[in-house]
């Protein structure tokens, strides 16, 4: 308000340039401190939620939430597993049968799945499906002034509302994940060996010799688990901490899925390079 | 500390971003009696509500609800602090996933080990005292604007609380319903001995039940008395709003530059 004015008062085309350079500055600045603060307060919320001792009461509600979250996200994800599967049967064939290798697709789709596929597409349909209803969920509540109330009534929001989502995303993404892999594995061969004649007995055989328990299931789980906490945080705290609008409804449930996303894709690339860098 | 008072406010202060919205409020409520806080829309009353719940944080002073400091009380605490009072939301903030008797029951279900029949024997009491014994069935969705407030009301009650907080409570109501609210906030206070603070720009119906007014206005407390007294005051603001005169010394319009200039001056880039 007020550098508007002096600026107009000026009017120098000189003056402008510094100002304009200060401007982004300041803006750098302010945007820098808004993040930390809102990384501040997305941490207080893991922290104070997520340390509510369970109660007979808290069981019940995670449960509950154990349904909405992940019992009914278990259609798209196990769907997309299949195709994922059938499209990695095929996909792997074409090229394998070139080297006369197709008794390697069941290493093939397994590998991909396990390490790669199933933690990373879950995860993405996950943010999609369930962090965005969370979001839009505790997002209305806030807006229609029911955590107010709650707080009024002295409840803590954060434990009866934040806590069994939290817990439920934080369980359930892992789990689906394994259902995942499972149906993807079994599209593979619903593909290489029901359709296109890869042998039986090396589709399985092969995978069970060079998938590791450790190294391929164990850290493709400890992936999902890494997105799991990520995205399940991300949609509780832009529900949370959303200004209480339609508009701001909206836009916290689109960041949700772009930020959830992201994430995702880019720890994906950390972890891989940590946990197989040195695999070759 | 009085003990005749049950809140009491000291230099409030607060603002939200560049704009200060109290400049140093002092107020006192008294046990058992109905104080109402008056002012135009955009003062800052609800703001104000929420200060005493300890929702916000003040720039400075204090608030002390039964001689605890609000703002200096730890969650858990504070949370405690919370069960002995009631607050009754503009849009009665119900849970929208709960019937109207799982939200009366719900302050009850969390702070207390009652039996179910218990349980239901208070909610049906509560439910009867605001009329609404029959709707116990309907989900929120189902009721109007004045019956959701009428169920929140007997949220608020159902953990016989020593203060209740009233956001805007006649705001937005038909006469009849104005009216069944009006007598409600009166009833619960004198039948269960409750002290209520009720926000509110509706003059007429505020001053027929309030033992004492407050009436707020650019951050600051403008005048206080019973509402007799208020009638008479000399300051010119108080009275244009208790009659309600569309200008005066609070003016109609919204600060601006001088008509003419602005609508002389063709600007491309402001």
């Amino acid at each position: 308000m007020s550098d508007r004015h002096e600026s107009h008062r000026q009017g120098l085309p000189g003056a402008s340039f510094p100002r304009a350079v200060f401007r982004r500055i300041r803006a750098l600045g302010r945007g820098t401190l808004d993040m930390v603060d809102a990384l501040g307060r997305a941490g207080m919320i893991l922290v104070l939620s997520s340390m509510a001792l369970p109660s007979r009461e808290g069981w019940r509600l995670w449960l509950r939430q154990m349904h909405f979250v992940g019992v009914m996200s278990l259609a798209i994800v196990l769907v997309s597993g299949v195709f994922i599967g059938m499209v990695l049967g095929l996909q792997g064939y074409t090229i394998l049968v070139d080297f006369g290798a197709e008794d390697a697709l069941g290493q093939m789709v397994a590998l991909s799945l396990l390490r790669e596929l199933a933690p990373v597409v879950t995860a993405l349909l996950f943010a999609g499906r369930a962090g965005s209803a969370l979001t839009a969920e505790i997002g209305l509540m806030k807006a229609t002034e029911q955590l107010s109330s709650m707080e009024m009534i002295g409840v803590d929001p954060l434990r009866r509302i934040v806590a069994p989502r939290l817990w439920a995303g934080f369980v359930s993404l892992p789990l689906l994940t394994v259902g995942f892999s499972v149906v993807g594995i079994w599209g593979g061969y619903l593909i290489g060996v029901q359709w296109l004649g890869v042998f039986e007995g090396s589709y399985w055989s092969n995978m069970q010799d060079s998938v590791s328990f450790f190294a391929d299931i164990g850290n493709g789980m400890v992936k999902s688990v890494v997105f799991a906490l990520v995205v399940t945080w991300i949609a509780v705290f832009q529900g949370y901490d959303l200004v209480p609008t339609s508009e701001g409804i909206s836009r916290a449930t689109t960041r949700t899925v772009v930020y959830s996303s992201l994430a995702v894709l880019g720890l994906d690339f950390v972890l891989t390079a940590t946990m197989f860098g040195e695999l070759g | 500390m009085n003990e005749s008072l049950l809140v009491e406010v000291e230099g409030l202060r607060f603002s939200r971003g560049e704009k200060e919205i109290f400049r140093g409020i002092d107020l006192q409520i008294p046990r058992g009696k109905i104080t109402a806080i008056m002012g135009p829309s955009g003062t800052g009353k609800t703001t104000l509500l929420k200060l005493m719940g300890g929702q916000l944080r003040p720039d400075a002073g204090r608030v002390r609800i039964a001689g605890q400091d609000v703002h200096r009380l730890p969650r858990r605490a504070l949370f405690r602090l919370r069960r002995r009072m009631g607050m009754l939301f503009q849009s009665g903030a119900l849970f929208s996933d709960l019937s109207v008797f799982e939200n009366v029951a719900f302050p009850l279900r969390v702070h207390t080990d009652l039996s179910e029949a218990m349980v239901r024997d208070i909610v049906l009491m509560k439910l009867e005292a605001v009329g609404l014994r029959g709707a116990r069935g309907l989900m929120p969705s189902e009721l109007s604007g004045g019956m959701l407030r009428r169920v929140a009301l007997a949220r608020a009650i159902a953990l016989d609380p020593e203060l209740i907080l009233y956001d805007e409570p006649f705001v937005g109501q038909d006469p009849i319903s104005m009216g069944v609210l009006v007598q409600l906030v009166k009833k619960v206070n004198q039948a269960l001995g409750l002290t209520a603070v009720v926000v509110s720009h509706d003059v007429k119906e505020t001053l027929t039940i309030a033992d004492y007014v407050y009436v707020i206005s650019d951050g600051q407390v403008m005048a206080h008395g019973t509402p007799a007294s208020l009638d008479d005051t000399g300051d010119a603001r108080v009275r244009q709003f208790i009659h309600g005169e569309p200008d005066g010394p609070v003016p109609f319009h919204y600060p601006a530059p001088d008509y003419v200039t602005d609508i002389m001056t063709a600007r491309v880039r402001q």
